[in-house]
């Protein structure tokens, strides 16, 4: 069936979806949330064929097409799936039902363009995680701008124009260096093709000067620290997030983010791994700040909402750590933490969400006792907030875990900043959890509030069984991306041992410091899981 | 070998039950939902007893018993499976949590049986048992650390079982936070095992430490880090100084949760820990002083804190932080088995206390406060009986549990080459003042004139489901230790002989009986002579209380305001909790909030950011005048721009090398 082009199929079937939305009229609401849902749905289901088609222990690209576009300059359409977009793609596809769900009653105002931003919204965020071409890559990063513009501006709070604004300026801010990079990188190589300009670099074809190579990482660097967003360029996450409507806010957590700590996996470290190296301490220093401000912050946040965008902050700034911790095992951790939190912080805000449907606002001192009319509802946020502050057997646990791990076997004083975190993160969610929930109903207004309804229930068992699943079955995931991560040290490595015609750096290796250990960096397959 | 192959079934059992019980309960009638609960459990202490019975077949060599079940989490050479182990550490432990934790299992039926939230109550319990058995079944550091945290989960839902009264809910975040803070130490203890020994397995994990050379006491090396760093965790979870403060605030909870949780089984595990990771503890001289050192000053710390307290289960919380420091000392004078033994006689008679006082307050229709009790000795004749069995066990009173682990511990602190007297001292006069405030507090309930209002307060004996327990806890606490008794005279230790394929036969009486019979003998009369010296000091304790509140009452209130000062320092913990809150929380709270927040957040950050929008925003303002449609200053700007174009053309000529696209 769709064998070669179920890439192309998956990046634009919401699109479709959107067309069709078009298609009926506005008035017909229920007809426009069933079938934005079917779309998604069919979509998720879709996704899940890219499972097989990524083996396991395989590092390339897989399902890859590659079309001439434009032939000058020599532009591709080039997709590509490789086991750590894999999951990010399918956690896109999964979230985007699960906010259209959430999305069924309290969107009543333009249903029809809501929908259809969100359905493009998942094109854009799709082909970023699977364009292999540059220029692909930057098209669908802007792509994925106007609809959350939009969503923010249209569907948001109180300040959803300035938080709109904000966001897109940010954004634009970063993507304009990344342009600039991008074509500066076309001027040396001549091509866009990401593949390609990997393979003259690592063959040595193409020779960076260590500050052109600076510069470079540079541009898309900031682009992507942005959009992370890491500490200090965070400030437009939390404005945009409290402004946002729920589906608006899972989506940009759960997915824009990691757009951030994609690109700089796939970017910064592969093609530029002496200025990565090089700027790695400042990076770490900046990830541990954000690490332990973003939870400082958050636990003084008289907003909800904003205080689980502060957490972001916080959670983001592991993820930042582990992939410049330049370790196997870290880099493995900060691939799942990026799936992790989506789910986990996805869960947070569709919590939040439904409270403010029923209350209309986020700040906390107008909550308190609610476990008393919603006991369904405070036992599914407690499970998302013991999800998100690292409980073992809960999936945050295993990211952070392997984070910590990973980076403290080079790294130890920077593990022990970071690990900091840990402490922190139980700090503010317990906290806002106890105001929110425990003691006697204070406000009048909330004694009536209505428990979970059966459309939450599902959407938040969903939410539970995958945490639960991602925290007991692990392997299940971090084996298909465990190769493709290591492919992204051997890159940097490669790179730096042909320059250098040195020995294995002591910079990249997994191994333990005790000799006794056979230190064999390389996965092995066959041991794991098999039982 | 069923049971053995399947260890899984120990700590699942369990789960089910709070599986059921939580997704199921709340419609259920009290009957079904303590069936499930109950037999859970129950089933889980048999399955335990049949894999006691199926070890005991096991040879030598087949022990550690490890099964492996299912990868859990593996990134490059890291691999942490889900297994679990079973040696004779583990079957101490095994027995104490099913045996003891059952039996409050069955004390809970009737103690919440007016309870709302019934269904909830036994679901964190059951969940508690399934975490607090991985705790002990784990094969390595990390499927430990996953009870290690899943109990402190329980024990915060637990705490904050009532969660309308503020004061719980704070006690239960508390203990959580502070619980966390020793994790922050655990898990770095965990990552620099790794990184030295490249596995957190236990058995190739100690086998490679086995060999190692120990580290000089006063150096710290890789090996002393590590255990120091466990002990972090072991000072959050064992409530010793400086994180015990969230234990006395867990009494919050449910008497029951208090009996098995801060009590009888999961404040043990920082304990069991150090005793787990012995090898590593022997090798770090270091680390072991600091253990005992912390064991011996927590000891007597929370016991002169016990002495003033009013509430009666926070004299029993206090109680519990000091003789947790007593295991501490042990473990920390190298003398594992004896602290493991302790930890089992304090399981039993600690959990009797607790229940007893329980069913004390059961009886007084909620009242914890011991200056409205008295005289309740002929009214609740059951638990009286039992308390005092408990009371006399962990006063140390001669043939009773407390006695024999207890001596264990101060003989070896004697023997102890660095510091011993110091520590055995500390130790005695802990014991002192353990007899003083439990013998106070048996006193103060029970004996005495009624000070409560006798037509308002209708004192009644519990139900059996409640004395039953009671029963058998007290029997234990008379004959559990009596399993080290032929030691006394002059016979083997049970005990320690069958944890010595644990900690090896070390330990002051096995290098006597090494030394030969004479020293052997020597040593064994000088224990003798220092059991009498425990016996004589219990004894002086129990007199102390007998006179100031039988003799001569009204004589303590006359005491404590003769040394005011430090009678209210006591009676405020030392003021310790208010010190951690003006020198940490306080402060973090401030900065977050008034310099980190509102400060770099929003007026620094964000106003640079805003600044930036307004300026542009200005600068678009001014530039608007530039199009002012006069025509010779729009001549003027063409002239200028000709310059501009006319100079970028030409300037790669000058300088050829400044363009950096080519």
């Amino acid at each position: 069936m769709a064998g070669g082009h179920l890439l192309t199929i998956l990046t634009f079937l919401p699109a479709l979806g959107a067309l069709g939305l078009l298609l009926l009229r506005g008035e017909d609401q229920e007809w426009i949330r069933r079938l934005a849902l079917a779309v998604s749905v069919a979509e998720f289901g879709l996704s899940l064929l890219l499972i097989p088609a990524v083996p396991l222990g395989s590092a390339g690209y897989h399902l890859e097409e590659f079309r001439a576009w434009i032939a000058s300059p020599p532009i591709h359409y080039h997709l590509g799936v490789d086991g750590i977009s894999l999951f990010l793609v399918i956690l896109t596809t999964f979230l985007t039902p699960i906010s259209i769900l959430a999305s069924w009653k309290s969107i009543q105002h333009r249903v029809k363009e809501f929908f259809v931003m969100l359905l493009l919204l998942e094109v854009g965020v799709v082909g970023v995680f699977l364009s292999l071409d540059l220029f692909l890559f930057f098209l669908f990063w802007e792509v994925m701008l106007l609809p959350m513009y939009f969503l923010i501006g249209i569907w948001g709070h109180e300040r959803r124009i300035y938080a709109a604004v904000k966001f897109v300026l940010y954004t634009m801010a970063g993507s304009i260096l990344m342009l600039v990079g991008i074509v500066w990188l076309y001027t040396i190589t001549g091509t866009f093709d990401l593949p390609a300009i990997q393979k003259m670099l690592q063959a040595g074809l193409v020779v960076l000067s260590p500050r052109a190579e600076l510069l470079l990482f540079a541009a898309f660097f900031l682009a992507f620290a942005i959009k992370v967003p890491l500490f200090p360029l965070h400030t437009w996450l939390p404005d945009a997030h409290v402004e946002a409507p729920t589906a608006g806010s899972v989506i940009l957590a759960g997915v824009l983010l990691k757009m951030g700590t994609y690109g700089m996996i796939r970017f910064c470290l592969p093609l530029f791994p002496d200025a990565s190296r090089r700027a790695a301490p400042l990076v770490a220093a900046l990830a541990i700040i954000g690490i332990i401000y973003g939870a400082l912050v958050a636990l003084v946040q008289p907003n909800l909402k904003k205080l689980v965008a502060y957490s972001s902050v916080s959670h983001l700034g592991f993820v930042v750590l582990g992939i410049f911790a330049f370790n196997t095992i870290s880099m493995q951790g900060a691939v799942y933490q990026m799936l992790n939190h989506g789910i986990s912080t996805g869960a947070l805000f569709l919590l939040v969400g439904m409270l403010y449907d029923r209350r209309h606002t986020f700040e906390i001192a107008e909550y308190g006792g609610l476990a008393t009319p919603m006991p369904r509802l405070a036992a599914f946020f407690l499970f998302a907030a013991l999800s998100s502050l690292g409980l073992p057997l809960l999936n945050g646990f295993v990211g952070e875990y392997l984070i910590l791990l990973g980076t403290y076997q080079r790294h130890w004083n920077w593990a022990v900043w970071a690990a900091l975190g840990v402490i922190l993160s139980a700090c503010y969610l317990l906290w806002s959890y106890q105001r929110v929930f425990f003691g006697e109903v204070t406000h009048g207004k909330n004694r009536e509030l209505p428990d979970a309804s059966a459309r939450e229930k599902w959407i938040l068992a969903a939410m539970a069984v995958v945490i639960l699943w991602m925290g007991i079955g692990s392997p299940m995931f971090t084996q298909r991306f465990a190769a493709s991560c290591q492919n992204v040290l051997d890159q940097m490595q490669r790179n730096q041992a042909q320059e250098a015609a040195a020995p294995p750096a002591p910079g990249i290796s997994n191994a333990p410091v005790a000799a006794s250990v056979p230190g064999a960096p390389h996965i092995s397959v066959e041991r794991l899981g098999n039982r | 070998m069923p049971i053995l192959t399947h260890l899984w079934i120990i700590p699942l059992l369990p789960l089910l039950g709070a599986a059921i019980n939580g997704l199921l309960g709340a419609k259920w009638p009290n009957r079904t939902v303590s069936a499930v609960a109950v037999g859970s459990t129950g089933l889980s202490f048999l399955a335990a007893l049949e894999c006691v019975r199926e070890f005991l077949l096991l040879r030598p060599e087949q022990i550690p018993w490890v099964q492996q079940y299912f990868t859990w989490i593996t990134a490059g050479t890291f691999r942490a499976g889900f297994d679990l182990q079973v040696d004779q550490l583990t079957i101490v432990m095994l027995m104490v949590v099913t045996g003891v934790g059952w039996l409050i299992h069955i004390y809970s039926m009737g103690y919440m049986g007016h309870e709302g939230g019934y269904y909830r109550f036994f679901s964190y319990l059951n969940l508690f048992m399934f975490f607090m058995l991985i705790l002990v079944l784990g094969a390595n550091y990390v499927v430990l650390f996953v009870g290690w945290e899943g109990v402190g989960l329980a024990s915060y839902l637990l705490i904050g079982f009532y969660f309308l009264k503020k004061s719980a809910s704070d006690a239960g975040k508390k203990a959580f936070i502070v619980n966390r803070i020793g994790d922050f130490g655990f898990m770095l203890g965990m990552f620099l095992l790794y990184r030295t020994f490249g596995t957190l397995d236990f058995v190739p994990l100690f086998a490679k430490a086995a060999p190692l050379h120990a580290d000089a006491l006063g150096q710290v090396g890789v090996v002393t880090a590590a255990c120091l760093l466990l002990f972090m965790g072991a000072t959050g979870k064992s409530a010793q100084i400086p994180l015990y403060v969230w234990l006395p605030d867990a009494m919050e909870g449910p008497t029951p949760v208090s009996a098995l949780i801060h009590a009888a089984t999961m404040v043990t595990a920082g304990v069991y820990v150090v005793a787990r990771s012995h090898v590593l503890f022997t090798h770090a001289p270091t680390a072991m002083l600091a253990v005992a050192v912390v064991g011996a000053a927590t000891a007597l710390f929370a016991a002169t804190i016990g002495l003033v307290q009013t509430d009666i289960k926070k004299v029993l919380a206090y109680s519990t932080v000091s003789q947790l420091g007593y295991m501490f000392l042990a473990c920390g004078v190298g003398a594992f088995s004896a602290g493991i033994f302790h930890l089992m006689t304090h399981a039993f008679f600690k959990a009797l206390l607790f229940l007893a006082a329980g069913s004390v307050i059961h009886a007084m229709g909620g009242e914890q406060d011991m200056r409205r009790m008295g005289g309740l000795s002929g009214k609740i004749r059951w638990t009286y009986l039992t308390m005092l069995m408990g009371t006399l066990a962990i006063a140390g009173a001669p043939l009773f549990a407390g006695f024999f682990s207890k001596d264990a511990i101060l003989f070896s602190a004697f023997q102890s080459e660095t510091g011993g007297h110091i520590l055995y001292a500390a130790g005695l006069f802990s014991a002192l003042l353990t007899a003083f405030y439990m013998f106070r507090l048996i006193f103060l309930t029970f004996h005495g004139q009624p000070r409560f209002d006798e037509h308002h307060v209708h004192v009644h004996e519990s139900p059996k489901s409640m004395l039953a327990p009671l029963a058998i806890l007290a029997v234990l606490s008379i004959t559990g230790g009596w399993m080290a008794a032929p030691a006394f005279w002059g016979g083997p230790d049970h005990f320690a002989a069958f944890l010595a394929p644990v900690f090896g036969a070390g330990g002051a009486e096995a290098g006597a009986e090494a030394a030969g019979p004479a020293a052997e003998a020597a040593a064994h009369s000088l224990e003798l002579t220092m059991a009498g010296v425990a016996v004589f000091t219990a004894l002086a304790g129990f007199l102390i209380a007998f006179w100031l509140y039988i003799r001569k009452p009204g004589t303590a209130d006359r005491i404590a305001n003769s040394v005011q000062g430090v009678y209210t320092t006591l009676l405020n913990k030392y003021y310790v909790d208010e010190i951690y809150a003006a020198l940490i929380v306080g402060p973090l709270a401030w900065i977050s909030d008034n310099v980190l927040w509102r400060s770099v957040d929003a007026a620094g950050i964000d106003g640079a950011v805003n600044g930036v929008a307004q300026g542009t925003t200005a600068l678009g303002d001014r530039l608007r005048r530039v199009q002012s449609g006069n025509t010779r200053s729009y001549a003027v700007w063409v002239v200028i721009g000709a310059i501009v174009v006319i100079l970028a053309i030409f300037w790669p000529l000058l300088k050829p090398a400044v363009g950096m696209v080519p």
